[in-house]
């Protein structure tokens, strides 16, 4: 049964802003994303070029190697602006509060093995600083990127990183006090398992290229970081050893991966779709990197598994991020 | 190491500092100057970063938890407005210029600040500022999507909004804010942070949000001023991060304070030049006034002013340089703003009209040393040519400031008989200016201001020669949003529809 509660009616004038219509045509009212999200950085008459880098325009398509006609090509498949990335975060949040009074409640850590606990210490509670370089890169993304579309669904993800490092600090304050913060700290500096890493991501740091930047952090670093430690290091191995209660601590950044790679994903096959010379430019970034941060890992592996499995674990990793660049169209 | 330990209760600072500041590294690797390459060349010293105290210790949990809520509540509202034709209940369709200029000159302000603030939330060597700041750009893309969320009811009935996208690049008074964020974003990242964490919104945000939010309240506007009531705890944060910023820089070496004063000299002065078009919405645009601009800079322009500039005194900081000017000019420059839209009419994407005998007794009693003297003359030349059924326009184009990119305007500070204009000769060309502030803003660093582009000149070049009617295609402006509010198509609807929905 349907009720219809009558309004007066209102012949409209436009159906919508003249740059969606131009877009979109105007026979659909456009969405809240599209409202949002195009058009909306200046692209003409720009005042002033930059005084850090005056061979730069203030908007610059030209700091990448990637060329697109259009950047605004590169939307973002979850349409997320900054309300429906607000409210599911915040519902994330909220699941994420009640599994740390579950797992507080249950005492679930008291009861784990030590060394479950161990590898939680040695393995995830040093990510922390790992997702801090996630955070700069994406805000780099974010600042220096072409068009909303592209640039928008990075400040997010920047956020969603320092609050990855926040749950890890969290972990790791439950297990060990601010001690384990201070070990953590402390590995990620100087033990050999973290330099390679460590390295890597103080060598990412220094690149200026936008696209560089989200192709080896987003797609590259994080699609064999976050199959290779939450899904199977922390998802598989140890809830097999009775350290569910670490599983349930990390359940924001499994989810948070599988969402968020269906947007990475994205916007590499439209890159790569756009052009030949995108999918060269973007075939030479994925292969060095993944090559690259496979063997980076290695040694991070190995702080949870015996070397054989460390070697079988990263390449099970490797291969699922080359099969997803297959499918975003690249290597063939 | 034990592993199993009871965690100690920690403070929310100690907390917040292990969450933040404890996640970044010294690099070893790599020197900070490559990860950080533009943190030095503006001269501004800092020996420790870690000194930066952070104005608003929130965790991500918690920002998603708080923000989610004013989503959840500010979309239920404008829903509602939009389902209940609730543009009806505005107090009448004169109150749309104010939104118009809104969010054609203030929402892609909001925008260049998010991502002015994500570049300095990059470049910055400190963990502190670089979260402070991603918060803020964060923010500022809320802002400007909500606004144009807004907006975009009103753009469904109404003239004037559609085209804000291209108008933001193209239409000549938009290249008055576009200049004054291009101009901040084209700094360093301190600059950046003394201009629009600092002048824009600590000095000025009272000036600027303020009056359109309460105008937006007083006028039945309920999305915007929605927008306003939602927007306001972050505001708030904004604030507290830019008095948070410029005490970080002037704590860390004196040698900061100069630049930090030459900065405060500028950003203040281009703040109030930007200001003039929020004195006219004020004093013309609103059909129920909240205040006159003369009452609002008394309140937040002269007593908070002085407030802070005694508190920033200690750091051996004036008061900003042109600060007398802008006191002469208060009781000027609304009327004198609203004049040059009057005559402009043609050429602008909102309506503009003539005060009633209402309004003109309301200035009067406001201005009573000004309005009268010097402004109700030619306001009444404009009301009489239209009584004889002639129109009040001056097709002859504005010469524009090189720096604020307003019409010459302004009158002299000392004769509002006199109308001000000043000229520098720079590497063989002649530039013009409506003050000594936009002058002298132009001679501290004139290899920037001679790149300005100004709209004027670009009518008359290639493609456009001077053809007006190429131009309003151009800029994407139908005449039906252009000219005099009274014979207007908004006018017209607003009342056909008000009566539609009002009687039977």
């Amino acid at each position: 049964m349907q009720i219809d509660v009558q309004t007066v009616n209102i012949e409209q004038k436009n159906q919508t802003f003249t740059h969606l219509k131009k877009r979109f045509g105007d026979k659909k009212i456009p969405s809240r994303y599209q409202e949002a999200s195009y058009d909306l950085q200046a692209v003409e008459n720009l005042h002033y070029r930059p005084t850090w880098a005056p061979e730069q325009e203030l908007y610059d398509p030209n700091l990448s190697k990637i060329r697109m006609n259009d950047w605004y090509d590169l939307k973002d498949p979850r349409q997320f602006y900054y309300s429906t990335y607000t409210l599911n975060r915040a519902k994330q949040q909220e699941t994420m509060e009640s599994n740390f009074k579950t797992v507080e409640s249950l005492n679930l850590i008291e009861g784990m093995p030590d060394p479950v606990l161990a590898i939680a210490q040695n393995l995830l509670i040093p990510l922390r600083h790992a997702s801090y370089a996630a955070n700069i890169n994406n805000t780099l993304v974010c600042g220096y990127g072409y068009g909303t579309v592209f640039t928008q669904p990075c400040v997010y993800h920047a956020m969603d990183n320092l609050g990855i490092a926040q749950y890890l600090s969290r972990l790791g304050l439950m297990i060990g006090d601010v001690e384990a913060l201070e070990a953590a700290k402390q590995d990620w500096m100087d033990s050999d398992a973290w330099q390679p890493l460590r390295r890597s991501l103080e060598d990412l740091m220094c690149v200026r290229d936008p696209v560089e930047v989200f192709i080896k952090q987003n797609f590259v670093l994080d699609g064999l970081l976050y199959p290779l430690v939450y899904q199977r290091i922390v998802d598989q191995n140890l809830v097999e050893q009775g350290g569910s209660g670490i599983s349930i601590l990390t359940q924001f950044m499994t989810n948070w991966y599988l969402e968020s790679k269906r947007w990475v994903d994205s916007v590499l096959k439209t890159m790569a779709a756009e052009s030949a010379e995108n999918k060269v430019v973007l075939e030479e970034w994925v292969d060095t990197a993944a090559n690259h941060f496979t063997s980076v890992l290695l040694p991070v592996a190995g702080l949870a598994v015996e070397g054989n499995q460390a070697d079988e674990l990263v390449s099970e990793a490797h291969d699922e991020l080359l099969q997803r660049a297959k499918k975003a169209g690249l290597f063939k | 190491m034990d592993i199993k330990k009871t965690p100690k209760k920690l403070n929310v600072k100690e907390k917040y500092r292990l969450m933040t500041r404890d996640l970044a590294w010294e690099p070893s690797y790599r020197d900070e100057k490559e990860i950080y390459p533009y943190v030095d060349y503006e001269g501004i010293k800092v020996h420790d970063w870690s000194k930066w105290e952070d104005p608003f210790r929130l965790t991500m949990d918690a920002y998603w938890k708080y923000q989610a809520e004013k989503e959840r509540k500010y979309y239920a509202i404008i829903d509602a407005h939009a389902q209940n034709n609730g543009h009806l209940n505005v107090t009448d369709a004169r109150y749309l210029t104010a939104i118009k200029l809104f969010l054609q000159g203030i929402s892609p302000a909001e925008y260049a600040s998010h991502r002015g603030f994500a570049r300095v939330g990059r470049e910055f060597a400190g963990v502190g500022p670089q979260v402070a700041c991603q918060m803020q750009s964060i923010d500022e893309i809320r802002h400007a999507q909500t606004q144009v969320h807004a907006m975009s009811n009103y753009n469904k009935f109404y003239n004037g909004f559609k085209d804000f996208a291209s108008q933001r690049d193209r239409i000549w008074y938009n290249s008055v804010p576009r200049s004054f964020f291009d101009d901040a974003m084209s700094a360093g990242p301190f600059e950046f942070l003394i201009a629009i964490g600092f002048s824009f919104e600590y000095v000025l945000t009272n000036l600027l949000f303020v009056p359109f939010m309460s105008g937006a309240a007083y006028n039945g506007d309920m999305a915007t001023c929605t927008f306003g009531f939602s927007a306001q705890s972050d505001e708030a944060r904004h604030m507290t991060l830019g008095l948070e910023c410029i005490k970080f820089m002037l704590e860390q070496d004196p040698d900061n304070i100069p630049i930090v004063q030459k900065w405060i000299d500028k950003w203040f002065w281009r703040g109030c030049r930007l200001l003039t078009l929020v004195a006219a919405m004020m004093d013309y645009m609103l059909p129920k006034r909240v205040m006159s601009w003369r009452e609002a800079w008394n309140i937040y322009g002269v007593e908070n002013g002085n407030a802070l500039f005694r508190d920033l005194a200690r750091y051996g900081i004036k008061p900003p340089m042109h600060w007398d000017d802008v006191e002469k000019s208060i009781d000027h420059t609304s009327h004198q703003i609203m004049l040059g839209l009057y005559q402009w009419k043609f050429g602008t994407a909102f309506h503009s009209w003539t005060p009633t005998a209402s309004d003109i007794e309301w200035l009067k009693e406001k201005y009573p040393t000004t309005f009268e003297k010097y402004y109700l003359p030619r306001w009444e030349y404009a009301i009489a040519q239209k009584e004889a059924g002639g129109e009040y326009n001056n097709f002859g184009l504005p010469k524009l400031c090189q720096v604020c990119q307003l019409p010459t305007l302004f009158t002299e500070p000392d004769d509002p008989t006199q109308l001000c204009h000043r000229e520098t000769d720079y590497e063989g060309e002649k530039y013009h200016f409506c003050s000594d502030g936009c002058q002298h803003v132009f001679e501290q660093e004139p290899e920037k201001y001679v790149q300005a582009w100004l709209p004027m000149p670009a009518l008359m070049q290639e493609p456009l020669k001077g053809d007006l009617a190429a131009w309003m295609e151009w800029v994407s402006l139908e005449p039906t949003a252009a000219g005099e509010y009274a014979s207007s198509e908004d006018k017209a609807n607003f009342e056909k529809w008000r009566k539609q929905v009002s009687t039977d």
